[in-house]
C-alpha cells in the first residue's frame, strides 16, 4: 500500500467528503472553539448533554481532510458515551495518533478512530486531528475561550 | 552587459529557457540540492520561507569557528581583531550590495522582523503622539503589522492600510488619498510573501516624499530577487534576511539614512552600544554600534557577507529575469490543473506562486507533495488578512529561486494531480 492510501484511508477519504454531524445543534448544552494558528483551521464543537451521558455532538468548521475526518468521527464515536468515557477515549485517540499506543492490545474502544493510526508517523500532521478533540474536551470543561493547539 | 543585451536575455531566457544562466552549475553550488527525500530528488520550493545556502557559506561559518572565532570590538588579541575584521567587512558588503552612501547606515539586525521592531521603537516611537497616523498595505506579513500595532497602541496613534485589487495589487492612488497631514510613516513591503507582487516602491517612496512623509521598506522578498539600489528607491529604511538570501538565519541588517539613525535613540541597552557607563549618565556609541547592544551573531554576519558576495557574482537583472520565467512557466502549467485557483496574480511578481484546489486543502497537497520530494509551504503565510481578504483559510505556495527548473515545476503539477487522484 501507497504512503498515500495508508494515510487517506478510504474511512478518511469517505469522511472528508460527507463529514458526518456537521451543523450546529441549536439545543446544544456546551460548545467550545478549537483553532490552530499554524494552519488557520476552525472548528466548533456542539454538545447536547444530558447527565452524564453525550446524547449528540455535532460540529462545524473548515479544515484540511485530517481535521474533517477526525471530527466527523469523533462525533460519530461519542454519541452515547459518558463523560468519563469520552475521556478516555481522548486520551487513548491522543496516544494512538502520537505513537504511544500499543495497537495490538489496546485499539478495541476506538472503534473507527483506527484508522487514524498511521499519522504518527507525520508528527506535523497529528494537530490536525487533535484539534476537535481538545475543542471537545474544552467544551465539557466548560471554558469559555477558544482553545488553541499551541 | 548593457540593457540591450541584458533584455534580449530575458526574453530568451523565457522563450527557451536559460541562456545566460548555467542553472545546473550554480545548483552545484548547493550541496543540499542533490539531496533526496524518501528516496526522491528534493525538489525546493519553499524558497520564500528560506534559501538553501551555497557551499563558500557553510565553508564561510566553518572557517570562521575553526579559525576566526573570537569576540568583536574588545580583544586587543589577535583573533578578536581578525573576527572585528571580517564583521565590519561584511558591513561593507551589505553597504555596497545595498548601493548605501555610508557603511554606519548599515545595522545588523537577526532579520527583517528585528529590524522592524527596531524601527518602529525608535524612530516610529520617537516620531509619533497621539492621533497620528502609520500608513501599512493589505498585503504585510504579520511582521510589518504587529510592531506598528504596538507603537501605534503605545503612542496613540492609528493604523491605515493600503487596500488592494483582486489580482493582489496595491491601489497606488488610494494610497495617496491616505496621506495625510497626520501620517507620520509609511511601511510596506517590497516583494509579498503570499502573493509575489512587486509593489511599485520608487512610485510609492515618492508619493510619500513630497508630503515630507519617511518610508520603510520591508526587503524580505526583494533583496533575492531584485536587484536592490536604496540610493535610487531613496527609501528612508530598508530592511532584510540574511537567511532568505542565500545566508546563514539569525542575521539580517537595517538599512537607514545617516541623518535618521544618528537622530533615533538607541534600542536595546546594553555592552557595545555605549561610549561610557557610569551609575549617573551613559553616553551611547556612534551609529551604527548604538543599535548593536551585546555580543551580535558574528558567524552570522560573516556568512551573510558570503552570501551577497555570492549573488553580486552573479547578474542580478540576468537572475530577476530567469525567476519571472519560472514564475510565467508555473502560472501557465498550474492553470492548466482543474480546479486550480491561483491566488495573486499581480501583472508585475517576482518569486511566488500561490494556489489553492477546489477539492484539496492546501495541507494535504503539501503532505502528498512532500512524499513526492517536492517541499512547498502550506498556511496563511503569516499574512492572514492576505488569506481573510482572499475568502481562504490557507493557500499553497511554490516559491522559487535561481537554482529551480522548470521540470521542477513539471514534478510540481504531477504531484497536483495525485493529490487530486487521491481526493476524488
Amino acid at each position: 500500500m501507497s504512503f498515500v492510501n495508508e494515510l487517506y484511508q478510504e474511512v478518511i477519504l469517505d469522511h472528508n467528503r460527507q463529514p458526518r454531524n456537521y451543523g450546529d445543534l441549536p439545543d446544544a448544552t456546551e460548545k467550545a472553539e478549537g483553532y490552530n494558528p499554524l494552519c488557520g483551521d476552525r472548528v466548533t464543537v456542539y454538545i447536547k448533554r444530558d447527565g452524564d451521558v453525550i446524547q449528540d455532538v455535532k460540529f462545524v468548521g473548515a479544515g484540511c481532510a485530517i481535521s474533517t475526518a477526525s471530527a466527523s468521527l469523533m462525533t460519530e464515536t461519542l454519541k452515547g458515551k459518558n463523560l468519563a468515557q469520552a475521556r478516555v477515549l481522548f486520551e487513548k485517540f491522543r496516544d494512538m495518533v502520537m505513537g504511544n499506543l500499543d495497537m495490538e492490545m489496546d485499539d478495541e474502544d476506538l472503534e473507527k478512530l483506527v484508522v487514524f493510526h498511521r499519522l504518527s508517523d507525520y508528527p506535523v500532521r497529528v494537530k490536525c486531528a487533535t484539534l476537535v478533540w481538545h475543542a471537545l474536551l474544552s467544551a465539557l470543561e466548560k471554558e469559555e475561550k477558544a482553545v488553541s493547539t499551541e | 552587459m548593457d540593457s540591450i543585451e541584458r533584455a534580449e536575455a530575458t526574453v530568451s531566457d523565457r522563450l527557451t529557457g536559460p541562456c545566460r544562466i548555467d542553472v545546473d552549475r550554480l545548483r552545484g553550488d548547493f550541496p543540499i540540492l542533490s539531496s533526496t527525500v524518501y528516496g526522491k530528488p528534493l525538489v525546493y520550493l519553499d524558497n520564500a520561507a528560506t534559501t538553501q545556502k551555497p557551499a563558500v557559506v557553510i565553508e564561510t561559518l566553518r572557517n570562521y569557528y575553526e579559525q576566526v572565532n573570537s569576540n568583536i570590538h574588545r580583544g586587543v588579541h589577535h583573533l578578536s581583531q581578525v573576527a572585528t575584521d571580517e564583521y565590519e567587512k561584511s558591513r561593507r558588503t551589505v553597504q555596497r550590495f545595498l548601493n548605501a552612501r555610508k557603511v554606519s547606515e548599515i545595522v545588523f539586525v537577526r532579520g527583517t522582523t528585528e529590524g522592524v521592531n527596531l524601527i518602529a521603537q525608535t524612530f516610529g516611537r520617537s516620531r509619533l503622539a497621539e492621533g497620528d497616523e502609520v500608513v501599512i498595505s493589505a498585503m504585510e506579513h504579520h511582521s510589518n503589522i504587529v510592531p506598528w500595532q504596538m507603537v501605534c497602541e503605545q503612542m496613540g496613534a492609528r493604523l491605515k492600510v493600503i487596500p488592494m485589487n483582486d489580482r493582489g495589487e496595491l491601489l497606488i492612488e488610494k494610497y495617496a488619498g491616505l496621506l495625510g497631514p497626520r501620517t507620520k510613516l509609511v511601511s510596506f513591503v517590497h516583494v509579498s510573501n503570499a502573493l509575489g507582487t512587486v509593489n511599485p516602491a520608487r512610485e510609492m517612496i515618492q508619493l510619500a516624499h513630497e508630503r515630507g512623509i519617511p518610508v520603510v521598506l520591508d526587503g524580505a522578498q526583494s533583496l533575492p530577487h531584485l536587484k536592490v539600489d536604496v540610493q535610487e528607491l531613496d527609501v528612508d529604511f530598508f530592511v532584510f534576511s540574511g537567511h532568505k538570501a542565500f545566508g546563514p538565519t539569525g542575521i539580517g541588517a537595517v538599512y537607514g539614512k545617516l541623518k535618521h539613525l544618528e537622530a533615533m535613540p538607541p534600542y536595546q541597552g546594553g555592552g557595545d552600544m555605549i561610549s561610557s557607563v557610569s551609575f549617573e549618565k551613559t553616553t551611547y556609541n556612534e551609529v551604527p554600534h548604538k543599535f548593536e547592544a551585546g555580543t551580535p551573531n558574528i558567524a552570522g554576519a560573516i556568512g551573510l557577507g558570503a552570501s551577497l558576495e555570492y549573488l553580486a557574482g552573479l547578474d542580478l537583472d540576468v537572475v530577476a529575469g530567469y525567476e519571472e520565467g519560472l514564475v510565467e512557466y508555473a502560472h501557465e502549467a498550474l492553470l492548466e490543473v482543474p480546479g486550480l485557483r491561483l491566488i495573486g496574480t499581480a501583472e508585475k511578481k517576482a518569486g511566488v506562486v500561490s494556489f489553492v484546489l477546489e477539492s484539496v486543502h492546501p495541507h494535504d497537497i503539501g503532505t502528498i507533495l512532500d512524499r513526492e520530494g517536492v517541499a512547498i509551504r502550506t498556511g496563511h503565510h503569516c499574512a492572514q488578512p492576505v488569506m481573510d481578504f482572499y475568502g481562504v483559510p490557507a493557500t499553497a505556495r511554490a516559491s522559487f529561486a535561481f537554482y529551480n527548473k522548470r521540470e521542477e515545476i513539471d514534478i510540481l503539477v504531477q504531484g497536483l494531480g495525485k493529490a487530486i487522484e487521491v481526493f476524488r
